[in-house]
């Protein structure tokens, strides 16, 4: 496996060792009796990050991804291992390490729901004892940077999702977190938000150098931000490296899409096989380090060929194959 | 504590803006009031001096009652709702994230929600039944002052009650059914159906000791001028001890819960 640390000599920010989190569940077996059930929601996760990185956090769901975030804030208590964040223990310290974290959830929200947004900010003000003049300017910067003038007096129950996810991200960075945990923040959101968010990110971690988290079920988020991406699944560490490697390490293929003049059994060549036929036309699977000259050409040769494409090997194909052949790293 | 004061203040605010709420409220406790009174009125002809009180005490009993119902929440509510929601979807994971304490935020809420509901719900029920009826109103400051102290400490009390109630929400996924019980509990044994003083024997001696007492029983007694002196200081010593106590077991069970528990959602 190809791992990559962008910043070797930095001292990391974020550090877990050998950590594991199992719950106990208990279910129901005949009408009384019960049986407790470990569940290993994370499993020997070890890794590091450096100050101002901005790593991709992925897996399929129930992966672990949310539950080593929420180790990471201190809100759940790991069951092994040694983990720190800007050298606190989170769960034993929780408090002081939330004036240093900022958090977004995506699917939940921190804002007031009966409150302008102006009022939830100037509440998250007095809980994190942000000194007035940089309040201001934080505020100031983020309504520039994310549009949200025209929101500010408008109670939060009655912005649209992406508007409101907006207010979150200002919320979640107003008193100057070193450290941004994101989970799934454009979750939902349409491409002009996701474009607005993904911008306003990048500049955070550009502008003020702070680390970000992110987790995500759209890899164009960790294509268009992340330089390292970590895939984990059944709360195992698969994979910590750049996109890159993820690529060569899915062993990823190209699609050739042909189009005959009338629909024929399953193309057979040499050097590409069939994965799909749908009437005339017809995906065929190559290896993406192969030419696709001697491919199409067979095929020509041999078929009443009417058009073609070629489509590159998505990032989503390579991460789906990942996930279901369970890639040890 | 500036923060605290903050969410307090929110809090009061926010319940001041349902206006209709507000109004509704106060004719409910009203046309209540009205009724039990009567009640009260026929039972106390008919055994006069039961529980230790005059026909005026007895009505004064039933306003204050009305009055005090809600900012004390003596039948559940107040932040409650709001809170075990928040445990029944997960969204308490953002109040853990936050670096204030989960307890003092909920309590400053709580006592934000009551103090409106003492002033915008609890002052005009008993106004109306002091127009309609001859009450027992205390005839010092210190009496009155005494009253207030009684009622913050009954607040607390109930908050402390409530609290602990929402959290069974960590482990039951859903305290409905916990909640419906405290508020029956909260009804019968804070002295709401009937002043604690009429129940007969044991029952009577304990509940006067539980800590619904607290909420309603005491500060009314307090209002009656029932508790005078070293007896007055003893009083609100015993709302102060189950405050402390009750307060003590909220902290001990959140952090079993947080510590424990399962933090629903993804």
């Amino acid at each position: 496996m190809t791992t990559t640390q962008p910043h070797p000599k930095t001292s990391p920010l974020i550090e877990l060792s050998g950590i594991a989190k199992t719950f106990v569940v208990r279910r129901r077996v005949g009408r009384l009796r019960r049986t407790r059930a470990e569940v290993h929601a994370v499993s020997d996760l070890s890794f590091t990050v450096s100050r101002g990185e901005m790593v991709g956090y992925i897996g399929p769901n129930g992966a672990g991804k949310s539950t080593t975030i929420k180790m990471l804030t201190g809100i759940l208590v790991p069951s092994a291992g040694l983990l720190r964040v800007a050298g606190i223990e989170p769960s034993r310290e929780r408090i002081q390490l939330a004036r240093r974290i900022g958090v977004v959830f995506g699917q939940r929200t921190t804002l007031w729901w009966d409150l302008p947004l102006r009022d939830s900010f100037g509440l998250l003000r007095r809980i994190y004892k942000i000194p007035p003049a940089r309040y201001r300017e934080n505020l100031d910067r983020f309504v520039d940077l994310l549009d949200l003038g025209p929101l500010l007096d408008v109670p939060v129950r009655q912005l649209s999702l992406g508007q409101r996810m907006r207010g979150d991200i200002t919320a979640a960075l107003l008193h100057d977190p070193e450290v941004l945990y994101l989970d799934e923040p454009t979750i939902g959101l349409d491409i002009v938000s996701k474009a607005r968010v993904r911008e306003f990110l990048r500049e955070v971690n550009a502008g003020q150098g702070t680390t970000v988290l992110l987790t995500t079920h759209d890899l164009t988020d960790i294509e268009q931000l992340c330089s390292r991406v970590m895939v984990i699944d059944h709360g195992r560490l698969m994979y910590d490296g750049d996109l890159d490697g993820l690529h060569s390490l899915g062993d990823s293929e190209r699609t050739l899409v042909v189009d005959l003049a009338e629909p024929l059994p399953a193309i057979e060549v040499d050097g590409g096989r069939v994965v799909r036929v749908d009437g005339p036309r017809q995906w065929l699977a190559f290896p993406a380090a192969a030419s696709a000259a001697p491919l199409v050409a067979a095929i020509a040769d041999r078929y009443p060929l009417a058009d073609l494409s070629i489509q590159e090997p998505a990032i989503e194909a390579v991460i789906a194959r990942m996930y279901a052949e369970g890639v040890a790293s | 504590m500036m923060v605290y004061a903050a969410i307090a203040s929110r809090t009061f605010r926010r319940y001041a803006t349902y206006r209709a709420a507000t109004a509704a409220g106060v004719f409910t406790n009203s046309v209540f009031g009205f009724i039990m009174a009567f009640t009260y009125i026929a039972l106390w002809h008919a055994r006069p001096q039961l529980g230790g009180y005059d026909v005026a005490d007895a009505v004064t009993y039933v306003w204050l009652g009305q009055s005090l119902l809600a900012p004390a929440a003596l039948f559940g509510g107040g932040f409650q709702d709001e809170f075990s929601e928040r445990i029944r979807s997960g969204d308490v994971a953002i109040d853990l994230y936050r670096p204030v304490d989960l307890q003092s935020w909920w309590l400053a809420s709580d006592l934000g929600r009551a103090a409106f509901q003492f002033l915008g719900r609890g002052i005009l029920p008993t106004f109306f039944g002091a127009l309609a009826f001859d009450l027992t109103l205390p005839p010092r400051p210190g009496t009155w002052l005494a009253f207030l102290c009684a009622v913050f400490l009954g607040v607390v009390v109930s908050f402390g009650i409530r609290y602990l109630v929402c959290l069974t929400a960590f482990w039951l996924m859903d305290s409905t059914g916990v909640q419906q019980v405290a508020g029956f509990c909260g009804m019968f044994f804070s002295g709401m159906v009937l002043p604690l003083t009429v129940f007969p024997g044991w029952l009577g001696d304990v509940s006067l000791l539980l800590p619904w007492a607290a909420c309603l029983q005491v500060p009314v007694d307090v209002f009656l001028g029932k508790h005078e002196g070293v007896q007055l200081l003893q009083t609100l010593g015993f709302q102060a001890i189950w405050a402390v106590v009750l307060l003590l077991a909220g902290r001990a069970l959140s952090s079993l819960a947080t510590r424990k528990v399962v933090v629903q959602g993804g």
